[in-house]
């Protein structure tokens, strides 16, 4: 499903590489943990995966497709395969739940008629029932997470990305938000979570692949933090 | 459809949302664009009109008070001789002081003051020709009697000349107008593009197509341009009918009429320019600003 092959990525005017000669495989239905200290490459990753970034050296392979390759204008149609979610939620503060969840869907030429079915049965599934029609600042931030997790997985993503999702978020709700992403990993999504919340690591015993300076150190199947 | 209405939404939004910007942008913007249709316009004004006297255009050959009726028949020889010559006639003083009195039947004080005879006799003379006067006029003007070569063309070229320089200062303040309202639309766009941030990245983070991305801010400058084109072109009819067709009546004469087809023409000539310059503009601009 997702493929790194001795991927090197130097920034412009960087010292050292962000990342240095990784690779790493990740399969249909996985659920991984990238840890590390800050700085050590891990949320690099998150952008070579969404093709934010491409690699200095190396091959970045997503859903069989040879990231590295793509032609600009593909990027956009190979992004709906991915879903994201990032530490500061990213909702606009000017619509309401359902309106960020269908905006998702109809930037990407889905019809209002799909998004008043598909809508409310994700708000629903990431336990935001009845809250459809309250704005960002009406909603606690273990809600408006679960608006982003929703928007994620509206278009039912064969991989979701999380970038530090717990990271603005207290040790109980943070906790939630696991057993969603959980919930939606059950449903054959691959999810990839890049993190330093040792807590939630080591409560769900997944596979976790520790990167320091740019490299993997450990790469343990049912891993703790460390 | 439902992203047609998606996006004229935000294009509407987007010229409202800054409305200052959006009016010093239409306003630079049609300045600019009567400009450069008023120079069109007197460029196929001044080509129609020199096909038109160019056509008509004669040389005349004044003769000395004191010229002999042998001189005046050898002159009359040598220009009916002269390969150069399509046609001559010959202008007696009579005739030519009758002609005198049709043209200024106005000022008959003028009239008065001028006797029968204070106007030279001539001959006009057509040329295959009208580039050829300057060889022409050396073959003739050795002629006993002859007082005075004129070639109109000469006269017609100062006034196109003058005509030239009016174009070409239009285009240059159409110019210098242009480059402020491409600055205006470039910035107008950044703007734009700064206050739906938010929304950019999101459309980006879900894939989210470039062309969807950049069509409301593009279709934006496209309105800006088309409103004003449509101002520029309101300008110059208002200001044919009134000042060529009224005030100016007098002048239209001398010069040929511009036809009311060459005015409509503009429309299609300025929306056209006017949408697809700040188009182009505004893409440009987003290449640099959204980074799609």
């Amino acid at each position: 499903m997702i493929q790194l092959e001795n991927v090197t990525k130097t920034y412009p005017k960087a010292s050292r590489p962000s990342l240095d000669d990784v690779s790493v495989g990740i399969d249909k239905g996985e659920f991984v943990f990238f840890i590390g200290p800050s700085g050590s490459g891990k949320s690099t990753i998150i952008k070579l995966l969404l093709h934010e970034v491409a690699p200095t050296r190396g091959k970045v392979v997503v859903n069989a497709k040879d990231v590295t390759t793509l032609r600009s204008w593909k990027v956009p149609h190979f992004r709906r395969s991915i879903g994201c979610v990032f530490q500061d939620f990213r909702l606009l503060p000017n619509r309401t739940a359902y309106e960020n969840v269908a905006f998702a869907l109809e930037v990407i030429g889905k019809t209002k008629a799909v998004a008043r079915r598909v809508v409310p049965e994700v708000l629903e599934l990431v336990g935001l029932g009845g809250k459809e029609h309250r704005y960002p600042h009406e909603l606690s931030g273990g809600e408006q997470q679960r608006v982003a997790v929703a928007r994620a997985f509206v278009n039912r993503p064969l991989i979701l990305l999380a970038d530090e999702p717990t990271g603005n978020l207290d040790p109980d709700t943070s906790i939630e938000i696991m057993r969603l992403l959980d919930r939606i990993n059950r449903t054959g999504t691959t999810v990839v979570m890049v993190t330093h919340d040792s807590n939630i690591v080591n409560q769900m015993r997944r596979r976790v692949i520790e990167i320091e300076s740019g490299r993997i150190v450990r790469d343990q199947a049912r891993g703790v933090y460390g | 459809m439902q992203r047609a209405k998606y996006i004229l939404n935000e294009v509407l939004v987007g010229l409202w949302r800054n409305v200052t910007m959006t009016v010093a942008m239409i306003i630079t913007l049609s300045v600019s664009l009567t400009m450069l249709g008023a120079s069109v316009l007197m460029y196929m004004q001044v080509d129609q009109m020199k096909d038109y006297y160019y056509g008509n255009i004669e040389v005349s050959i004044f003769l000395r008070e004191d010229v002999t009726e042998a001189q005046r028949a050898a002159i009359d020889q040598s220009i009916a001789d002269n390969p150069l010559v399509q046609e001559k006639t010959y202008e007696s003083r009579e005739a030519a002081f009758k002609k005198f009195q049709v043209l200024w039947r106005d000022s008959p004080d003028f009239v008065k003051s001028v006797g029968p005879d204070s106007l030279p006799e001539s001959f006009r003379v057509k040329l295959k020709d009208p580039e050829q006067y300057q060889s022409f006029a050396d073959q003739i003007k050795g002629q006993q009697g002859i007082q005075d070569i004129v070639d109109q063309r000469e006269l017609l070229e100062k006034v196109f000349n003058i005509f030239n320089a009016i174009q070409v200062m239009a285009l240059v303040v159409a110019a210098f107008m242009a480059l402020a309202a491409l600055l205006l639309v470039g910035n107008t766009i950044q703007v734009a593009a700064y206050s739906k941030r938010r929304e950019v990245a999101v459309m980006k983070l879900v894939g989210a197509s470039n062309w969807f991305i950049q069509a409301p801010f593009v279709l934006e400058a496209v309105v800006a341009g088309l409103i004003g084109a449509i101002l520029a072109f309101a300008a110059i009819f208002v200001s044919k009918s009134v000042l060529l067709d009224g005030r100016l009546k007098a002048l239209t004469n001398v010069l040929t009429p511009i036809p009311d087809g060459n005015v409509w023409l503009m429309l299609p000539l300025l929306a056209g320019v006017g949408a697809v310059v700040s188009a182009l503009t505004a893409w440009f601009t987003l290449r640099f600003y959204l980074k799609v």
